[in-house]
């Protein structure tokens, strides 16, 4: 059902259709902007090429959001490899980290997943000195590789420890064949700054970002809060009545930053927590080491 | 006016250190530019492996290129506020130290800025600060103040050497090449100490002096709000715009005491720089000491006191994992030069370089308590498996590079001692103003 073709509710199809590519024999469905559930080939849908201006503006009319239900996550790190995957990013750069999380020592741990929080009051935007970092109309923060001089203010500007910085050249960065738009899951560049951008080239071709698409427990709903719906490919909900209904919060809102990402908080929850261990690499385990549950755990 | 006798002694007696070199000064000057050869090879390291080659993660994003930037700039603003403050005050003992608070100003300012430039990604864009400049940004304020500032303190520095340039010009018995007798003609822009030059040239003097005491605080709060408009535990602090300039001038007069007993001793200005200077400068340094300890009280206090969670934290890093080095800067680095200048039986010029010393080490480590502990606890807790990225360990790199810019501190002042008497000749001829004398050290207390 996931997978490739199922556009995002209350999403805008602005693929282009190409007749003159060959035909792959794969179908996707796709949803038409009168609300038609149409089937195409996969090869004719391309990604338009968004010029280095549209990615500045941002999408019109749209104002995204995305809910984290902390309550279904185990920890199975999807959303982590597919967006390093879609982002050409090295094995030591994660632009959505998975937290273990303990409030108090008698509160319960959680699993965290925490992208970039696209705050309607950015902090690092503010501090930029070059314009780098930037918010757009459609509320993602982004930012311009080919512009950021990689003073790293944006990173300490940022409570939320988002950003990271490309301390030498990786391997990954030599996939760009494509020409650079700061909104196309374009490699990083040695010597910037990049960070989770919230996927806008998925979402012009009606796709949920990476995270959303490949979390098997449907745990990141992504939409649009002008439209009031999320959905996390399976379900869609009113954006308002899920957050009401859950007692939505946004994480550390006493900063006043004002995300854009709100929080489901863990309760009567799908899974223990210690399924989040389960099958996990032994270098990604030793970072929940010190973890107040890892201490009482003896990971 | 200049008393001609006076001025002939002095020069006699500093020329020859302007006029050549001896054998331990070139070892001494080679020594520093193999130790800033050796920072120029890290560099290249920074530059072609990228900046994994120092410490610095994307935790810590600043380590202690960050440091001693804070730390040069301080020095410098410290002598740009001590030589304005003692120049419009005409304060008597001034005069033989006031060249070196000059040079510390502007030598330590050309220093600083490089520390900065190491922390940016991207050196070949750094035309963009200029092209895509956003005035909402504290980097672009920074641009602005430290480029101001230099300005600032090349006129002031300028200013107050031009009669020393013209006397050098004039000065018929130095033996130098032709290349630099036409270089004190030049630059001494045709001064002859006519009295309509001579007034012009007090009041422009005069107007730098203030200028320069006010550009440098300006310049540190903008520095320190680098740190205080960000979100993070321990550097959002309405304080620390005040509490830097303190310790940045703190910090000054303890190098400024060392140049003063090195050079001394060097030059052999025992005559000149007497313990009576020591002990002004070392009134002046416990001055700040006592407000600097009540800033750095105030600050973590506050924090500690009303403990809000990640404040908290840091304290607890603070007392713990940096236990030593937070007594060592925030407590004996307050206390010693309190007792050792409070007490009168104990200021011996040893004592007082000691103390220097030890306050100029304590507040280098103070800028590194201030940056590095709060980059290691921000708000969400660290969870990563490589220890690099939990914690911060300086590289050889970043150690070879800030040494060079200690050698490049030590080589700049030994060449401009070289070039200029590093003390001020003319304000020395002048006669010390009645009243304004300085007659002993009881005076000051």
């Amino acid at each position: 059902m996931a997978g490739a073709g199922v556009v995002a509710g209350g999403g805008l199809l602005s693929a282009c259709v190409d007749k003159s590519e060959k035909e792959s024999g794969e179908k996707v469905k796709a949803l038409t902007t009168d609300g038609q559930i149409i089937e195409v080939d996969k090869a004719v849908i391309k990604t338009p090429r968004v010029s280095i201006k549209e990615s500045h503006e941002g999408i019109p009319g749209r104002k995204f959001v995305m809910v984290i239900d902390l309550a279904k996550c185990k920890n199975a790190r999807k959303c982590v490899e597919s967006c390093q995957k879609g982002h050409h990013l090295p094995q030591s750069q994660e632009f959505m980290k998975v937290y273990l999380l303990q409030d108090s020592d008698k509160s319960a741990p959680y699993w965290f997943p925490k992208p970039c929080f696209h705050c309607d009051n950015p902090l690092c935007v503010s501090v930029c000195p070059v314009g780098a970092t930037y918010k757009r109309t459609d509320g993602i923060v982004l930012i311009d590789r080919d512009r950021c001089i990689g003073c790293k203010f944006c990173m300490t500007g940022c409570p939320y420890s988002t950003r990271v910085f490309a301390w030498k050249h990786y391997k990954e960065f030599e996939e760009d064949k494509e020409p650079y738009s700061p909104e196309a899951s374009s490699p990083g560049k040695e010597g910037t700054v990049s960070k989770c951008d919230f996927c806008p080239d998925l979402i012009r071709i009606g796709k949920l970002p990476y995270c959303a698409q490949s979390c098997p427990m449907g745990v990141i709903y992504f939409g649009d809060i002008d439209e009031d719906s999320v959905t996390n490919g399976t379900e869609t909900f009113r954006f308002s009545d899920l957050i009401s209904d859950r007692a939505g919060y946004r994480y550390l809102e006493v900063l006043g930053t004002r995300p854009t990402v709100y929080y489901l908080p863990p309760v009567e929850r799908q899974f223990p927590v210690d399924r989040g261990f389960n099958d996990l690499d032994e270098k990604i385990k030793n970072r929940y080491k010190e973890t107040p549950y890892g201490k009482t755990h003896k990971l | 006016m200049e008393n001609k006798n006076t001025r002939e002694k002095l020069l006699r007696e500093f020329a020859p250190q302007i006029e050549r070199a001896s054998a331990t000064s070139i070892i001494w000057i080679l020594f520093l530019i193999s130790v800033i050869g050796l920072g120029i090879y890290a560099f290249i390291n920074q530059v072609t492996q990228g900046h994994e080659v120092t410490g610095m993660r994307d935790n810590v994003v600043w380590g202690i290129y960050i440091v001693n930037f804070i730390f040069f700039m301080g020095m410098s603003y410290a002598g740009a506020i001590i030589s304005g403050a003692l120049h419009l005050f005409r304060t008597e003992w001034r005069k033989p130290i006031i060249r070196m608070a000059e040079y510390l100003a502007i030598i330590s300012l050309l220093i600083g800025p490089g520390y900065i430039l190491l922390c940016i990604g991207r050196l070949d864009r750094l035309p963009y600060l200029a092209l895509f400049g956003r005035i909402q940004s504290p980097i672009t304020w920074d641009v602005i103040a430290i480029s101001t500032d230099i300005f600032g303190c090349l006129i002031f520095l300028y200013l107050s050497m031009l009669r020393d340039i013209a006397n050098l010009r004039d000065f018929k018995e130095l033996k130098l090449p032709k290349w630099r007798k036409k270089l004190y003609s030049a630059l001494a822009l045709g001064y002859t100490g006519t009295p309509e030059q001579e007034k012009r040239l007090k009041s422009a003097t005069d107007i730098m002096a203030a200028m320069v005491i006010a550009i440098a605080i300006i310049v540190y709060s903008v520095l320190a709000w680098i740190f205080s408009v960000t979100l993070q535990p321990g550097w959002h602090s309405t304080i620390f715009g005040p509490y830097f300039v303190i310790a940045a001038v703190y910090s000054g007069t303890g190098v400024l005491i060392i140049a003063m007993w090195v050079f001394r001793k060097i030059y052999k200005l025992e005559e000149y720089i007497t313990r009576k200077h020591f002990v002004a400068m070392g009134v002046l340094m416990v001055v700040l000491a006592a407000l600097f300890g009540y800033f750095t009280f105030s600050d973590y206090l506050t924090k500690w006191y009303g403990s809000e969670k990640n404040d908290e934290n840091l304290i607890k890093i603070l007392f713990t994992q940096y236990y030593w080095p937070f007594i060592f800067s925030n407590y004996i680095g307050v206390l010693i030069p309190l007792i050792v200048i409070g007490i009168p039986k104990l200021r011996s010029i040893t004592n007082i370089l000691i103390s220097a010393i030890i306050v100029v080490l304590a507040l280098w480590i103070n800028r590194y308590l201030i940056v590095v502990p709060t980059l290691e606890s921000p708000y969400l807790p660290i969870q990563d498996s490589r220890t690099a990225w939990v914690y911060y360990y300086p590289t050889w790199v970043e150690y070879a590079l800030t040494a060079a810019g200690i050698a490049l501190f030590c080589l700049l002042f030994t060449l401009g001692s070289k070039f200029v008497p590093v003390m001020n000749v003319s304000e020395m001829s002048e006669a010390p103003k009645s009243g304004g004398q300085f007659k002993s050290e009881e005076s000051l207390i």
